[in-house]
């Protein structure tokens, strides 16, 4: 045992050398988890030498690293809590690059008969007056603040909801959908982590379009006084090239399942 | 919900698939708790030790802390790590945070204690048998201090691969600190709780049992190595 301590205590050393440019993105999980990112960001690596760093947390959670200086770009969707975190002086601009939708799913036997709907608002108000399970992210992600959207567009205030019918899970978007399967449970989902889950057991959308379900994803570059000067050129790079034509048509060729994910949404 | 004899099937083609992600997934699990075990055995095997063997101020103290910090959560240990090495944190400067180096200093914090109460409780008994001799010889105490870990070898094996043990295991302290990151940071306890999350339970119950069969078999090396069979054989050195 003994003589193997310089090895590691020199490996470790080593690991901690001369990192190769890159930079740290810190991702809402849906891009992440439905595989977005692993598929067009090594195009973008190979393209300029670029590594990219994807931490997969929630919104709120992307956006409280990012305004401790520990990330060097964020990709967000929750255009309320982008509007704070500029307004702070985090973030210097919030610009959108993909849209899709989010669905609400539900069990197969659909107990508060929502099922065919594309008004959001009117089938969580049915949900609440049949009291069936409803998961909540309960996280601050952009999805649990998409759903309070939708409760309060209802005229209902999730806060004073009793009976242990609605369930905070404070949990990723993957958990509330591994729970939302166990319990026979609503939840809301954006699409794309939806379409690529892999644990659905009886869940099927049971509300999808209209306008309430958008689901856009933004890029916010960030305060450079508070953040790593030696990555800010490439995290401008990484942002310009998620928006330019090349990366919007890689963003547009991304499917599972032969159905496409996102859909590209920077300002041409 | 899949069956564990799928899990099992599919851990054994894992296994033969020799996927190169798995293998660096696994490779970065090693490294990491290998690397914290050995600087906590560094520092826990000595002082361990040496609380067995000295009589000192603030011993009593020392004892009592190693064995409430057992159960330290590592949660609580990734959180007060991420704000130390936090870009604003009071350590931001040496860019830590994100890399293997913090979740290596994760697991070691939460190795250390392990190590020192586990080696202080084995070595003790030991010590109070031969701690004598040593003193009758004239012999500064402190000098037998690798005598008394070389007759206690066993009890410093055990000490040692529970550190590994608990390092090898814990997710909680090494997702905040590391992020797991593809390619980067990402361990096989991170690995699972993310295809978890993505609801690939099947697949990440064969990445559990990987990462069991890891765990074993380094103990089973370890005391091989150690030629320790009576531990197996017995439960303890006579």
């Amino acid at each position: 045992m003994r003589n193997w301590l310089p090895v590691f205590c020199g490996t470790l050393a080593l690991g901690a050398a001369a990192p190769p440019p890159s930079v740290v993105l810190a991702s809402t999980t849906s891009v992440e988890n439905s595989g977005l990112l692993a598929h067009i960001l090594p195009v973008f690596t190979r393209e300029t030498g670029i590594e990219v760093r994807v931490l997969s947390l929630g919104t709120g959670q992307a956006l409280a690293v990012a305004a401790h200086g520990d990330a060097d770009l964020v990709l967000v969707h929750d255009p309320d809590a982008e509007r704070a975190f500029i307004a702070a002086g985090h973030g210097v601009s919030t610009r959108e690059m993909a849209w899709n939708d989010f669905v609400v799913v539900g069990p197969a036997d659909d107990p508060a008969h929502v099922a065919g709907g594309h008004d959001a608002p009117v089938a969580f108000a049915a949900i609440r007056k049949a009291e069936a399970p409803f998961v909540s992210r309960g996280d601050k992600s952009g999805t649990d603040a998409q759903e309070k959207r939708l409760w309060r567009a209802a005229s209902l205030d999730p806060a004073s909801f009793k009976g242990g019918w609605y369930r905070e899970i404070g949990g990723g978007m993957g958990a509330a959908l591994n729970a939302a399967a166990a319990m026979g449970a609503y939840t809301l989902a954006d699409r794309g982590t939806w379409l690529s889950f892999g644990n659905k057991g009886s869940l099927r959308i049971v509300i999808e379009g209209g306008g309430a379900l958008i689901n856009r994803y933004d890029v916010i570059t960030l305060n450079p006084n508070e953040h790593r000067a030696e990555a800010r050129e490439a995290a401008e790079r990484l942002a310009d090239w998620l928006l330019s034509p090349d990366g919007q048509a890689a963003i547009g060729r991304y499917q599972v399942g032969g159905e496409q994910l996102f859909h590209p949404g920077a300002a041409p | 919900m899949p069956d564990f004899s799928a899990a099992l099937r599919g851990a054994i083609m894992l296994i033969g698939q020799r996927d190169g992600e798995l293998l660096q997934i696994a490779g970065l699990s090693l490294f990491v708790s290998f690397s914290a075990t050995a600087i906590a055995a560094v520092i826990g095997l000595p002082l361990g030790a040496a609380l067995a063997m000295l009589r000192f101020r603030g011993r009593g103290a020392i004892v009592l802390g190693a064995n409430a910090l057992l159960g330290l959560p590592p949660i609580v240990v990734g959180l007060a790590l991420y704000l130390l090495l936090s870009r604003i944190g009071p350590l931001g400067m040496l860019d830590l945070l994100f890399t293997p180096a913090a979740m290596v200093l994760a697991q070691t914090l939460l190795a250390i204690p392990i190590v020192t109460a586990l080696a202080h409780r084995g070595l003790d008994a030991i010590w109070s048998e031969i701690g004598p001799a040593f003193q009758i010889d004239g012999a500064q105490t402190w000098q037998a201090m690798p005598h008394l870990l070389a007759i206690g070898r066993t009890q410093v094996l055990i000490a040692v691969l529970a550190g590994f043990g608990r390092a090898i295991s814990e997710v909680g302290a090494i997702i905040i600190v590391g992020g797991n990151i593809a390619g980067h940071t990402r361990t096989m306890t991170t690995a699972i709780a993310l295809e978890t999350s993505e609801g690939n339970l099947g697949f990440a119950l064969a990445l559990g049992l990987l990462l069991v069969a890891l765990s074993v078999t380094v103990s089973l090396v370890a005391f091989a190595v150690a030629g320790e069979r009576r531990i197996v054989h017995h439960g303890r050195k006579p």
